[in-house]
């Protein structure tokens, strides 16, 4: 179990392997709890009603795709937003600093839900009213849901990273760019040796927890009709009349997935050397 | 469609929707500051759980705090909300009170102090084990009792490293009210929508509660700011990366 700290100290690397779950199964209050954990499983597989289940697994293939398609595609691409936001906000002129920072303030002070709703129901109306836009190759992808659902979460993610980069790219020792400056590098040189990596590595230990977050997000999709995982288990709840049992697969489908992403982005993190 | 905000939709009387939206408005307030208060309890219970109780005791609450932190808050939102009125209703049934409505406020608190307490757990459980531990050990050598070292020197000595946390959590309480337009709680969120679906005029309410929303951010990041000075004075500078 405490393998998922990271979430709350993401900078904290706990040891990971045989030695933890020894370390899990070796007091007795442990193996109580696991068992009483087990019956309370056993119980809600056998007491409740999942004869629902076999026959919309297709479909909640189809939701599980799209809710990792959504958040691989929106992490990938805000963070190729999150970059430049980060660098002009230390680095950049004033008009795109405080462009950037008008923009990160806003998004992040702003419910996710709100903007979803203000792109999908807001810009889509106003893009229905143009014929030009209408009659374009864009219309295809503008009527449906998803683009607005990946735009709206790209940009929250841009933004909240936006803001851990800049801490990145603020707090790389200036000793180090002095010295590169020493050495002769160009300015470029200097960005891509020395300042864009070390603030990347100083931003993946936060990495994990904003992909979780992000991860977190993603049913706001659902909202607007994009059927992603949680939109098909409210297909399952609506067609059958039942409360608990799809909300459950649910909470169990997530917590897998966050528990799959932790341990995938504590791998790729351990493969990056860091001192100490 | 000759202009492309008819601001006279936002006026207060109706035909305006300005009444219905700062009704709204009010309601995410109240929501957000009864679920952050919760938080708040429950948090500093589970933090003091988690570094003084028993074994037991730290791995419920780590398992609470994973679970919460591992799944969507708007999955935990619908869950809570149908387990806790289902259970509630029940339990009054089997009292022979008859059924019990839980109003949608009430539930909606609940449902966001239960989501904030994971978090603020955490934040507590960090403050207060940056307080030196000499202080906590005088305060048992003076013969005080659990709680009033809680009360006295512990709480008072790490509300400053607190407060950084609690102001983010405070940010989060007020976004996460907009999650509770799902189950048709009509906070601001769902207010705007209701307006924007009546008038057709979608961009000009969502812009409105979203500048409700920034304003409510702004303000209380400047009030966060001030008690944070105010609560790290005489405190060395630790901030130092």
């Amino acid at each position: 179990m405490a393998e998922l700290d990271t979430l709350s100290s993401p900078g904290r690397r706990p040891a990971l392997g045989p030695i933890r779950l020894s370390a899990v199964l070796a007091q007795p209050h442990r193996i109580v709890m696991l068992l009483v954990a087990l019956v309370g499983l056993v119980l809600i597989i056998r007491l409740m009603d999942w004869a629902w289940l076999p026959g919309y697994l297709p479909k909640l293939g189809e939701g599980l795709m799209m809710t990792l398609a959504m958040l691989v595609s929106s992490v990938f691409f805000g963070f190729l937003i999150a970059l430049p936001l980060g660098l002009v906000q230390v680095g950049g002129a004033w008009p795109f600093r405080w462009l950037a920072t008008g923009f990160c303030t806003i998004i992040r002070g702003t419910p996710l839900l709100l903007q979803m709703w203000l792109f999908y129901y807001g810009l889509g109306a106003v893009f229905a009213q143009f014929p030009e836009i209408r009659g374009s190759w864009a219309w295809d992808y503008l009527r449906q849901a998803w683009p607005y659902g990946f735009v709206a979460l790209t940009l929250s993610f841009a933004a909240y990273e936006g803001e851990v980069m800049r801490g990145a790219f603020a707090g790389v020792p200036r000793g180090e760019l002095e010295a590169a400056e020493a050495f002769g590098m160009s300015r470029w040189q200097i960005f891509r040796r020395i300042w864009f990596p070390r603030a990347v590595h100083r931003a993946l230990p936060t990495l994990t927890g904003e992909i979780i977050l992000q991860l977190k997000s993603t049913p706001l999709v659902a909202t607007i009709a994009v059927t992603d995982l949680y939109a098909v288990i409210t297909q399952v709840r609506q067609a059958t009349y039942l409360t608990y049992e799809p909300l459950l697969f649910l909470v169990a489908v997530y917590l897998c997935l966050s528990a799959v992403l932790i341990l995938t982005l504590r791998w790729v993190e351990n493969r990056v050397p860091t001192e100490r | 469609m000759t202009t492309v905000f008819d601001f006279s939709l936002l006026a207060y009387d109706p035909p305006g929707w300005g009444r219905v939206l700062l009704v709204g408005f009010w309601h995410s307030l109240q929501l957000a500051a009864g679920g952050y208060f919760l938080g708040v309890v429950i948090g500093i219970l589970g933090a003091a759980g988690k570094l003084y109780g028993g074994k037991v005791v730290r791995d419920l609450l780590e398992v609470y705090t994973m679970v919460i932190r591992a799944v969507p808050e708007l999955v935990l939102i619908l869950l809570f909300y149908y387990v806790g009125t289902d259970l509630l209703s029940r339990a009054s049934a089997a009292l022979g009170f008859g059924r019990v409505d839980i109003d949608g406020l009430t539930a909606g608190i609940m449902v966001i102090g239960l989501v904030q307490g994971a978090y603020a757990t955490e934040v507590f459980r960090g403050a207060i084990r940056a307080v030196p531990f000499g202080q906590i050990e005088a305060a048992r050598a003076f013969g005080m009792p659990g709680a009033l070292v809680m009360r006295r020197v512990t709480l008072p000595a790490m509300l400053p490293h607190a407060l950084p946390g609690m102001a983010n959590l405070w940010m989060i309480a007020t976004k996460d009210t907009a999650l509770l337009a799902v189950i048709g709680f009509s906070e601001l969120t769902l207010a705007a929508r209701q307006a924007a679906g009546a008038t057709r005029a979608y961009l000009l309410f969502f812009l409105t509660a979203g500048a409700l929303y920034l304003a409510l951010t702004l303000i209380s990041n400047v009030i966060f700011k001030r008690v944070e000075r105010r609560a790290r004075r005489g405190l060395v500078s630790a901030r130092q990366a």
